[in-house]
């Protein structure tokens, strides 16, 4: 594999491909939203349980490209038992550190495993597919009930 | 699949092959020389858009060196010129459909604007509730939406005729869902996103006999295949210039005559009319009743240049070219067991849409595209294509007349890769 296809693709990224974690839908959610991108049809379901202001339990539902599916799932284990500021900003630094600039090396500080995304960047088509589970987490928490679109 | 090209060239003859001179072909179309992530480029999206030959880039480049003026209007050097250039691509287009007077083409933004047209302005005034509109599974958005817009409109009912497995139209089916209430018949002449290349003659034949008219959408026909509106006795034909070579922007409806002249305006505005008090105005005749407001001049030359190009290569070589380049790319993806292949029709044209199992299309594509192969992944604007097969998208790869066989061994050895990367 080429180095920038490596980039995209690591392994933890095909992992959480084949095996998403914490997949399904969740009965007990304290609030839900569904994300859509209409250019490629992925399509994500988030349930999140919010208890005293932390993410107590959360799950998702959808179809999609590696990216998206991969992103989802890692989303879900990041936010779990985050309070929902932490939450926020940590959308926010992923958001940040998906569409960067190339020279701009330092931002993933602090994201931890969601560093595995760094290659997306060099791929403008893809950013969507890596962010649409947090602009639909987001919208979970925000409680809107439209369905979020990438467009 | 190997038996069909045996016969394929049989009756097309290995002279063809020999005479189809791909390498001086390519020479002519600049883009196809750059090279993509470092590698170079293998352009396999024909279906979106095709590259362009230095014939058009050239002719638009003159028109706006040397003869750039409005049309219609001026009695000066240029305008004169201009309006000559301009009415001389409307009778190559003509020619080119064999459409029986130069009145009988429209020149429009594309395949979409003239299916709209045809909706609105012979659609809309005609359509009673309780009428009906008859299109197939497999059309593209653009001939799927205007319809719905107009079902909405004047109450008429929208009907669809099934395809089965493999892609295919059952003539029977059709023939059931043809009624004495059927006004429109819409189809395309092949599918964006199987190839599948429908018999609209037939379908046309039985539309005619319960009195509907005929709209067939040729946008991915007219690069492929020869085609002759006045053979096919459609009453509508429309395509895009730049899937055959042409620039954006510019397409072209043919109309029959009686037809035309029977509808309503689409759009009012300069250049189509005869008389405007601030009364009344009385419009002009056509073709020039549908094309108000100044045109795309540059546009209506470009895709003049690009159908003289084509025809002197000849669609008959074309068809057979591309045909060899379809059946040795299906027999090697049809030969990977992790690959299903989307549209098996008997007759198809130049499209190539598969799935490979438990990759996305995205994925598909964005590998290909590393390897400087550009295809199609999504939807391909046929998303009940997609519903129809159970797959929320496909990667498309669709041929045009510069493709070559070592363009179709670059594909199947990227699609090896993605299985790699995914095993």
């Amino acid at each position: 594999m080429s180095d920038d296809l490596q980039d995209l693709y690591q392994e933890v990224i095909l992992d959480h491909n084949k095996r998403p974690r914490n997949r399904g839908r969740l009965d007990h959610a304290t609030c839900d939203a569904e994300g859509y991108n209409p250019l490629c049809g992925d399509h994500v379901h988030v349930y999140l349980q919010v208890e005293d202001g932390r993410v107590t339990d959360i799950r998702f539902e959808g179809s999609g490209c590696a990216i998206s599916t991969a992103s989802a799932s890692m989303m879900t284990e990041s936010v779990k038992g985050k309070t929902l500021e932490e939450a926020k900003e940590l959308f926010r630094n992923f958001h940040a550190f998906v569409t960067r600039d190339k020279v701009e090396t330092d931002l993933g500080n602090g994201l931890g495993k969601l560093e595995v995304f760094s290659g997306v960047c060099q791929y403008p088509a893809r950013v969507k597919c890596a962010t649409l589970a947090w602009h639909t987490v987001q919208a979970a928490l925000e409680n809107r009930t439209d369905t979020v679109s990438t467009e | 699949m190997s038996t069909i090209v045996t016969a394929m060239e049989s009756t097309h003859g290995h002279t063809e092959r020999a005479s189809y001179d791909v390498q001086c072909i390519r020479a002519d179309f600049p883009i196809l020389s750059r090279r993509v992530n470092g590698k170079p480029l293998v352009y396999l999206d024909n279906a979106a858009t095709t590259q362009k030959p230095l014939a058009v880039i050239d002719a638009i480049g003159r028109y706006y060196r040397q003869d750039n003026a409005n049309i219609h209007r001026g009695v000066h050097e240029l305008s004169v010129r201009a309006t000559e250039a301009y009415e001389a691509a409307r009778t190559r287009v003509q020619g080119f459909l064999g459409a029986a007077r130069p009145e009988e083409i429209i020149f429009v933004r594309g395949a979409t604007e003239g299916i709209n047209l045809v909706a609105q302005s012979y659609g809309r005034p005609r359509l009673q509730p309780g009428d009906e509109v008859l299109i197939t599974t497999m059309e593209h958005h653009s001939n799927i939406v205007p319809w719905q817009m107009l079902c909405e409109q004047t109450g008429a009912r929208l009907r669809v005729v099934p395809i089965s497995d493999a892609g295919e139209i059952d003539l029977d089916e059709y023939a059931a869902l043809l009624g004495p209430r059927t006004r429109i018949v819409a189809v395309t002449h092949v599918s964006n996103a199987l190839g599948t290349m429908n018999p609209v003659w037939a379908m046309i034949d039985l539309a005619h006999r319960q009195g509907a008219v005929v709209l067939v959408d040729g946008a991915q026909a007219v690069p492929h295949l020869s085609v002759d509106v006045a053979k096919l006795d459609c009453d509508f034909y429309v395509f895009s210039g730049h899937k055959i070579y042409g620039p954006t922007g510019v397409g072209v409806l043919y109309g029959r005559k009686e037809l035309l002249d029977a509808m309503p305006p689409y759009q009012g505005g300069g250049d189509m009319i005869r008389s405007v008090t601030l009364e009344k105005t009385t419009y002009g005749d056509v073709p020039y009743k549908f094309e108000a407001g100044t045109p795309n001049i540059s546009g209506g030359i470009g895709l003049a240049a690009a159908l003289e190009y084509v025809q002197r290569i000849g669609l008959d070589a074309i068809a057979a070219w591309e045909y060899d380049l379809l059946a040795y790319a299906t027999a090697a993806l049809a030969a990977m067991p992790q690959v299903r292949i989307l549209g098996t029709a008997r007759e198809k044209a130049s499209v190539l849409s598969f799935v490979v199992e438990g990759v996305h299309p995205h994925d598909v594509g964005t590998i290909l595209d590393r390897e400087g192969i550009a295809v199609r992944a999504g939807h391909h604007c046929a998303q009940p294509v997609m519903q129809r097969f159970g797959v929320s998208a496909t990667a498309r790869a669709s041929f045009g007349l510069y493709n070559a066989r070592d363009e179709v061994d670059a594909l199947v050895a990227a699609v090896r890769r993605v299985i790699e990367v995914f095993n």
